[in-house]
């Protein structure tokens, strides 16, 4: 679309105004206000990303404080309040505000591009999530630097985190943190599900989805299906902590288990919402490198909607040794490794398509090559920690500290960092620079394994996690010295990935639209994109629009060009069904999600905070729906 | 790449009805999130049910006649909010802007009563797990009443300016015939449970 | 600081690979044989990646051929059938093992085990009142007898964890558990907490002692017993001091006036290997140490600083010392 060449239909000079005017009524207005108020999901998605790539640094580091501490035995950088603190913050920092918000980034901004429209659906709300998100992330580390980080673990078991036990604010601080990037992440899931149903390009059939926007689907039912369940559990949490219930107090009739039940039916689907969205990563990226369509679409895409189905039924995999019947466990035990089969389906399907393709070994394929090869080996420990007897004997120790490591840096940063390798063109304009790619990839692949690897010998040989140290007759500390050593390389793989990134953001090459001869829509258009994505609407023919006619693209006339419009689509079909109007940019989500800040931080010291906190909210949701007269507005 | 122009959308709507509107799928996705929710919270109460020797513990079980009242009031409302959509659809504002004012009506008169609901229950939140679970259902019930009506007051005095003459604003009204339904529905099978299991 | 190696427990650090528990011993052999098959699994996929990335081939244009798309169809149904029958496999065993987890044979002897931030209450509980005894800290049981242990949690959850011995039980409050195991070997097997549990889940280790039948009815008599009259005049001002200063308020030391609960019961402390949950081995020094300053030693524990005279210091820890 940059290149204007000379068409039948659309003439150069009509194409040229015809981008200045949708310029004109998309454009993001500059200057601080501009920028607070914008509504574009592509500067949105590029904060978000920005944004949680900065939490995995903190994250990362307060790793390498572990890994310090853990070096040697009876270290004494840490005491065991920090510590506590310590794997906590890491761990929900990770969960929370890293993995799952850095996955929903991405689909914010590539979602919209891959499907054909101009914005995703309900583009304010999709403002206020991040401002929501943001606002949490902050909540944690202050309260960390303050020190009155959470201790209690990513999934703060009660009683440990109730009334009793888990005294002062930091248990508090740990929930309503959840609650922030619970609320992000279902409005996130939303407007996902609603662009994928309803605004996709007329001709993208169900079976023309990218399996990457399949994926995204999924994953956004799994949010909207699991995360209710973390929202009950963290409030009434703050409940008995609050004002006095009695949900988890065995004492007045309340339950300990609940609270696992509750985590874990949420916490089982979380680890796939963030593995499903790199799977559709490695399977969509997998085509431009391995020069061939994926194997399997049918496949990868059952494969997807299988493991959404199947996550609902594994939760109490998490709970083998909390003394449930054991022939109930056996259950879960069946359960949980029938996931293999769905993953396994994906493994091969992709093997098959680097088998039959013509790889070329560009950083991107490095890292897929890296996610198969570790993915495959958190995979078969998973597999192993499913079996109730073996985990009897590796449940909290390092053997499960290795395992979820596996899956979710090998299963799914990797694939995340060969995603921003990918598509940085269509994020910044430029191209990352390609050796220091190749020297971070295998800085990371060689570091995270000789990191993570040994701990599963670790956990065998009687390691628990969460301990701040350990004694010196304990025959582990070669291999924590080994390890700890090993995440220096890491590390080192990680912060060249990051020099790489900002020195590419602002001098890299200039990328043309479609460096990789890629075969999705979001190549269609410049890279970056204009803020309207796209100044005619694609018309899509088959599963690799770009694929299958090199030529010449079939586009849309007749949106209006003085009112942000963009198409409403079929369901299943994708036809044409309205021409939509697109809400203008607004400063309203961020009062929105001031006011909800203030009210959910102000809850965790008083109930009254939910009745007065609640009236401001109000007030800026009127402020955001009240009509403003704009030709958005009427119709 | 050339383009090629092979399909002109200047003939359809301006904005799209039912379900071909964005918000619809988006009000009918938020429905499905709460919707989840409430199950849960059913499941917590059927969960420390079976786990408790006697149900409900240590309190009578609570009063029938705020909740059946509420009930009552709730079903009654169904009617005139029906009727509010087909208005919707027709774009009668005349008779959406009634409808809209009965429903405002219709939205405060149950939390008047749930006012009573609350003692109704005999059991304070704070004096054992049933109370915590009773207590946080209704809540949970009437959070939702409250968000829903103070949508209807709005959109009731939307109806009333200059921007109340638009497909959209109808569109509105229709989803927020749709999320009141969703109020309903959601409260039968609380209500079978708070009062009615209780008395098992 | 120091946690000196225990005499002759050489090798029998908590571990699942060192194994001398019935139950543990079967669980080593499926954790051998899953991870196994899992290993050639990997391998096979690796050979496959390999194979694909680096097979010759000549530069195909992008574009999908009938008859090898049905070729590799066949593959992947067919490692996906593989997969099916591994995993079905392995369903199995483990289902077969789970009962395995139950040990075989007449109980001998019951334990109430308790965890407590950060310490372990064991209550032996014989056949008869008079039997029943507490100590913390330090199991013993006869070797190849089953003895089960019945897991109570008292304030948060903790976990049993004696990995030679047999896989781990948490602690629940509200639900009590149940853990049978049984020593094959005589030995000394350490194990520690394994569910985080707070400030010291790090510092909650246990020995368990498997002894010959006569050691262990020997041991079990002893500690049944109340604890010894001091001999010494400084053992005697230590008694005096345990029980002026607020330590008997915690502690319970059979045969005399102390009687406390919150803490572990010190009848026989002095006979126990380690204390503090196996922070230190236990001698005269490591008491005063302990005694002087429990939380520096151990922070945030539940004993609190107690401000005694060096003299005074001495004295309680010979006493101590001195309940064998
Ligand atoms: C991205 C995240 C991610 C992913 C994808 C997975 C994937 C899986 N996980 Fe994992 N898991 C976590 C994140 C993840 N997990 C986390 C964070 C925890 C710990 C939480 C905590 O305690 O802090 C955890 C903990 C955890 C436990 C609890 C352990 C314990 O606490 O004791 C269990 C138990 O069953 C388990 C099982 C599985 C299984 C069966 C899979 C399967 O999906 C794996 C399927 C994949 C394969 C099997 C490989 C590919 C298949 C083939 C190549 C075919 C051939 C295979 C065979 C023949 C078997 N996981
Ligand atoms: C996606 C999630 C994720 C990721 C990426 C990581 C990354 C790492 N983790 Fe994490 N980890 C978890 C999720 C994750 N972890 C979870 C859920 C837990 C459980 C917590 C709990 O028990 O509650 C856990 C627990 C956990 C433990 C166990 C702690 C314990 O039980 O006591 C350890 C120990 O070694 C560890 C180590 C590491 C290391 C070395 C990395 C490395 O990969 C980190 C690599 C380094 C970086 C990514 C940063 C590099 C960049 C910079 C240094 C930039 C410089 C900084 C600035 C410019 C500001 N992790
Ligand atoms: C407020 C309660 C409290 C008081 C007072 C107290 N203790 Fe303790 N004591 C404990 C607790 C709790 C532990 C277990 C600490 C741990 O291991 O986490 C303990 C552990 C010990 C141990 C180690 C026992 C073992 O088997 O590991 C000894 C010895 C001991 N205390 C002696 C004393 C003496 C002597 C005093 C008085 C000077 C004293 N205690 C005062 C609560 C108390
Ligand atoms: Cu007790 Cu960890
Ligand atoms: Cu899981």
């Amino acid at each position: 679309m940059t290149r204007p060449a000379p068409a039948p239909d659309a003439r150069d000079s009509d194409r040229t105004l015809l981008a200045g005017a949708l310029a004109e009524t998309w454009k993001t207005p500059s200057g601080f206000w501009g920028a607070l108020a914008t509504v574009d999901h592509k500067i949105i998605g590029r904060r978000y990303i920005f944004t949680a790539f900065v939490f995995l640094a903190l994250g990362g580091v307060l790793a390498a404080l572990m890994r310090i501490q853990l070096a040697q035995p009876e270290a004494r950088l840490l005491g065991p309040d920090r510590y506590n603190q310590i794997f906590t913050m890491h761990g929900a920092n990770m969960m929370f505000l890293f993995a799952v918000p850095v996955m929903e980034a991405v689909a914010v901004y590539l979602v919209p591009l891959m499907v054909g429209t101009r914005n995703i659906a309900f583009p304010r709300l999709n403002a206020f999530s991040y401002w929501i998100y943001l606002a949490g992330g902050a909540l944690l580390w202050t309260a960390f630097a303050l020190d009155m980080g959470p201790d209690v673990g990513w999934f703060a078991y009660v009683p440990l985190s109730g009334p009793q036990y888990g005294t002062g604010k930091r248990a508090d601080i740990w929930a309503q943190m959840i609650t922030f990037t619970e609320i992000s992440a279902l409005a996130v899931a939303v407007e996902l599900v609603v662009t994928i149903f309803k605004q996709r390009a007329p001709g993208m059939t169900l079976d023309r989805i990218p399996v990457f926007v399949w994926a995204m689907l999924v994953t956004s039912f799994l949010v909207i299906m699991a995360m209710p369940a973390i929202v009950l559990a963290s409030t009434s949490l703050i409940l008995d902590r609050l004002v006095g219930t009695h949900f988890y107090n065995p004492a007045e009739g309340g339950d300990v288990l609940l609270w696992q039940h509750l985590f874990w039916f949420f916490g089982h689907p979380e680890v796939y919402i963030i593995f499903l969205p790199a799977a559709g990563m490695v399977s969509t990226m997998i085509e431009p490198f391995a020069r061939r369509p994926a194997f399997g679409y049918l496949g990868l895409v059952m494969a997807l909607i299988a493991t959404g189905i199947l996550a609902f039924g594994l939760w109490v995999h998490h709970m083998f040794v909390a003394g449930l019947p054991r022939l109930g466990d056996s259950f879960f035990t069946a359960s949980s490794m029938a996931i293999a089969i769905p993953a396994g389906i994906q493994v091969f399907c992709w093997l098959a398509t680097l088998w039959d393709g013509t790889p070329v070994f560009k950083t991107p394929l490095l890292f897929i090559v890296g996610f198969i090869v570790t993915f495959v080996i958190g995979g078969l420990n998973g597999v192993m920690v499913a079996s109730v007897p073996f985990d009897t004997q590796v449940h909290d120790t390092y053997f499960v500290v290795a395992h979820f490591h596996y899956v979710l840096i090998g299963g799914a940063v990797f694939p995340l960092l060969g995603a921003i390798h990918y598509w940085f063109p269509k994020l910044t304009g430029r191209t990352m620079s390609e050796t220091l790619g190749q020297w971070s990839f295998w800085l990371v692949f060689v570091g995270f394994n000789a990191t993570f690897f040994p701990m599963h010998i670790l956990g065998l040989e009687g390691m628990p996690r969460r301990i701040y140290t350990y004694q010196p007759d304990l025959p582990w500390h070669g291999l924590n010295l080994f390890v700890s050593f090993s995440a220096v390389i890491l590390t080192a793989g990680f912060l060249l990935f990051f020099v790489n990134a900002i020195r590419s953001a602002r001098f890299g090459e200039i990328a043309p639209d479609n460096p990789w001869d890629a075969p999705t829509l979001e190549w269609a258009t410049t890279s970056p994109p204009p803020s309207y994505n796209f100044a005619m609407i694609p018309i899509v023919g088959s599963l690799r629009p770009l694929w299958d006619d090199r030529d010449t693209l079939p586009i849309a006339d007749g949106l209006r060009t003085d009112r942000r419009e963009l198409i409403v689509t079929t369901l299943a079909t994708a036809e044409p069904q309205a021409r939509e109007a697109s809400p203008q940019n607004s400063i309203w989500p961020l009062w929105a999600a001031i006011a909800t800040t203030i009210m959910l931080i102000w809850s965790i010291f008083s109930p009254w905070a939910v009745v007065w906190g609640s009236i401001p909210v109000a007030f800026a949701l009127i402020g955001w729906f009240w009509p403003k007269g704009t030709p958005e507005d009427g119709s | 790449m050339r383009e090629k122009i092979v399909l002109d959308l200047g003939k359809l709507p301006l904005h799209g009805m039912g379900t071909a509107s964005i918000t619809w799928w988006g009000t009918l996705a938020f429905m499905l999130i709460e919707g989840t929710g409430f199950a849960l919270a059913i499941a917590v109460y059927l969960y420390l049910m079976s786990l408790a020797t006697a149900w409900p513990i240590n309190a009578p079980p609570p009063d029938l006649l705020p909740g059946t009242l509420v009930t009552l009031i709730l079903l009654a409302s169904l009617v005139p909010n029906i009727l509010l959509s087909r208005w919707a659809e027709q774009q009668d504002l005349r008779k959406v802007r009634i409808g809209m004012v009965i429903m405002s009506i219709l939205g405060t008169l149950p939390l008047i009563v749930r006012v009573f609901e609350f003692p109704a229950l005999k059991v304070s939140w704070d004096s054992n797990a049933y109370g915590s679970v009773v207590w946080t259902l209704l809540g949970l019930h009437t959070t939702h009443i409250i968000t829903d009506l103070v949508d209807t007051l709005v959109l009731a005095a939307l109806m009333f300016t200059r921007h109340g003459r638009s497909a959209r604003r109808f569109g509105d009204v229709q989803d927020n015939v749709m999320y009141w339904n969703f109020v309903v529905a959601t409260w039968l099978p609380l209500y079978g449970c708070i009062y009615w299991l209780a008395r098992l | 600081m120091l946690a000196a190696p225990l005499a002759g427990c050489a090798g029998n650090w908590q571990s699942a690979l060192d194994v001398y528990g019935t139950s543990a011993i079967s669980l080593k052999h499926l954790i051998i044989l899953i991870v196994s098959v899992c290993s050639v699994v990997w391998m096979l996929v690796m050979v496959a990646l390999i194979a694909a990335l680096c097979r010759s081939r000549d530069a195909q244009p992008v574009s999908a051929e009938p008859g090898r798309e049905r070729r590799m169809t066949i593959a992947v149904t067919g490692a996906v059938v593989a997969t099916v029958l591994i995993i079905g496999t392995f369903t199995i065993l483990s289902f077969v093992a789970t009962h395995a987890l139950t040990v075989a044979g007449q109980d001998y002897l019951t334990i109430r085990v308790r965890g407590l931030q950060w310490w372990w209450g064991l209550e032996y509980i014989g056949p008869d009142p008079s039997s029943r005894f507490e100590t913390a800290n330090e199991i013993h049981i006869p070797v190849g007898r089953k003895v089960r242990l019945k897991l109570e949690g008292l304030d948060v959850i903790h976990s049993f964890w004696v990995p030679s011995l047999a896989g781990k039980q948490d602690l629940v409050p509200g639900r009590p558990n149940e853990l049978t195991i049984r020593a094959e070997h005589a030995g000394i097997y350490r194990g520690q907490c394994a569910e985080f549990c707070g400030m010291q889940h790090a510092h909650m280790a246990l020995l368990v002692i498997a002894e010959p039948q006569d050691d262990f009815d020997k041991w079990a008599a002893t500690q049944r017993q109340t604890a010894a009259q001091p001999a010494e005049d400084e053992t005697a001002t230590g008694l005096q001091t345990f029980l002026a200063k607020p330590c008997a308020a915690c502690h319970t030391i059979r045969g005399t006036a102390a009687a406390g609960t919150t803490g572990p019961e010190l009848t026989h402390v002095g006979s126990r290997r380690t204390i503090a949950a196996g922070v230190f081995e236990t001698t005269r020094g490591s008491l005063a140490a302990w005694i002087a300053d429990p939380q520096t030693i151990k922070p945030g524990n539940n004993m609190p600083m107690v401000p005694l005279t060096p003299d005074e210091l001495r004295a309680v820890s010979a006493y101590l010392a001195s309940l064998k």
